[in-house]
């Protein structure tokens, strides 16, 4: 594994740029959770060329269904859910909303690779099933749209150096197929 | 003649709830361990570290080991000498799932109807309850919360008995690949074998609560299970599925009698968080 790169929201492209699948990243700053329904709700918005109740523009979407946060605390456990339940919605918030990364686990679809290299844009994982210790990343969090989805609500969350992977890079280099093929047998 | 309250099953069913969510099985610690010793991919072993570290917080904080705390599947095997008294048992088992997610800060995950709304019930319930009669004069509670992330990959098909062997571990092996990074690797691999559309995958899921790497007591089946591990490890998915040598954690099988034109394999993934618990009253 490489040196650890320290990441902060919003991201530049020029940022972007500089991941390379492979690389370990300590993000911190804003980020937005959202899951599919919330997802479908932000592209009916788009599609209806109304505007966001968020504006995505360089942001990252979390992709994160938080438990319940116990007293005293901002957040509970809070790991990353199944990122391609999102592939159909991921490529109209690169394209239209100008999102710029995405946080989650596991692989993605050809068209949102595709949608990365053409908008230079990212996806990280983060480690799924690790929803305590990233909790303790988060700093804060509050609903901003969405309330009645409860745990898929819009969240915005502060995060301090939250641990992740950069899985696939804006040149559609991408950990999952490369980590594969070196240890298939 | 035994007599258990509903309000003893509410009680053990809400203590069980919470305990498995914060409380992964010393079995599958080990196991994860053991994986770490083998991974050799940097990115694997840093997942497994990780996935170790975060088991430890969860157990010292008593906080969910993972947000998807799972819809509640829970098997009581009820002693045919146990009197249950107090109103419905099924109504209890609710009650302790309602209490044991409000009360231990679990995420409530369960939608009231599949197709239309998808509303959530707001409290994670109704529980998946299968229900066995045993001898004896115990009820045995068996809480095992399951997450999306892994039982979306799972899979069932009835195969022709002409398939034999080599069709079941095509397919078995092809479900696994197919899941490939989604389920959270390491994964635990249930399979049920044999009975009918609907008891193959029963025995599947049953299969994920055995002990981790314990072996089918048929050594063909026992060897079976060793030879998938090891097809399954040699995939190179890896943990999270960034590429690495330990994909899978066991394999097991359990199997049924089935009928003379029948061959139903059933496929039941698990996360590395390879919840369950249970108390006998």
């Amino acid at each position: 594994m490489s040196e650890i790169k320290k990441l902060t929201t919003p991201l530049t492209a020029e940022a972007i740029r500089d991941l390379k699948a492979g690389d370990s990243v300590l993000l911190s700053g804003v980020i937005y959770t959202a899951r599919d329904k919330a997802h479908k709700r932000l592209c009916d918005t788009l599609a209806e060329g109304k505007p966001l109740p968020v504006a995505l523009e360089n942001q990252v979407i979390y992709y994160v269904g938080p438990a319940p946060a116990k007293p005293g605390q901002p957040i509970g456990s809070c790991g990353p859910t199944t990122s391609s339940r999102m592939d159909s919605y991921a490529p109209i918030l690169m394209r239209e909303a100008g999102l710029r990364g995405m946080l989650g686990k596991g692989p993605r679809s050809k068209e949102v690779v595709d949608t990365m290299k053409e908008t230079t844009s990212v996806y990280l994982a983060a480690i799924g099933g690790t929803g305590v210790s990233i909790s303790h990343s988060v700093k804060k969090a509050e609903v901003i749209a969405y309330e009645d989805l409860g745990t898929c609500a819009i969240r915005r969350l502060e995060v301090e150096d939250l641990p992740c992977i950069v899985a696939i890079d804006c040149q559609g280099n991408n950990l999952y197929e490369i980590g594969v093929k070196t240890y298939e047998k | 003649m035994k007599t258990i309250t509903t309000q003893q099953i509410t009680e053990a069913v809400r203590q069980l709830c919470m305990d498995v969510s914060y409380d992964l099985p010393q079995d599958v610690e080990a196991a994860l361990e053991q994986g770490l010793a083998k991974e050799e991919s940097s990115f694997g072993k840093y997942c497994l570290e990780q996935i170790i570290h975060n088991c430890h917080l969860a157990r010292e904080h008593r906080q969910a080991m993972c947000q998807d705390t799972g819809i509640a599947v829970v098997y009581l095997y009820i002693g045919q000498d146990v009197h249950i008294i107090g109103g419905s048992l099924a109504d209890a088992v609710n009650e302790g799932v309602r209490q044991g997610y409000e009360d231990g800060y679990l995420r409530k995950s369960v939608v009231e109807e599949p197709l239309f709304e998808r509303m959530n019930t707001g409290d994670n319930t109704p529980a998946v309850m299968h229900m066995e009669l045993v001898p004896g004069d115990q009820l045995r509670i068996m809480v095992v919360p399951k997450g999306a992330g892994s039982e979306n990959m799972g899979a069932m098909k009835m195969l022709k008995p002409a398939d034999g062997l080599e069709g079941a571990k095509q397919f078995i092996l092809d479900t696994v690949r197919n899941a490939g990074g989604n389920p959270c690797p390491p994964i635990v691999v249930g399979i049920g074998v044999g009975g009918t559309m609907e008891k193959a995958p029963m025995l599947a899921k049953q299969a994920l609560t055995r002990e981790i790497g314990s072996r089918n007591p048929n050594p063909l089946y026992a060897k079976l299970e060793e030879e998938l591990l090891e097809a399954i490890n040699n995939m190179g998915i890896g943990p999270q599925g960034l590429g690495g040598r330990v994909t899978a954690l066991a394999v097991h099988i359990e199997y049924y009698p089935t009928h003379i034109a029948m061959l139903p394999v059933a496929v039941n993934i698990n996360c590395h968080a390879a919840r369950h618990k249970e108390v006998v009253l």
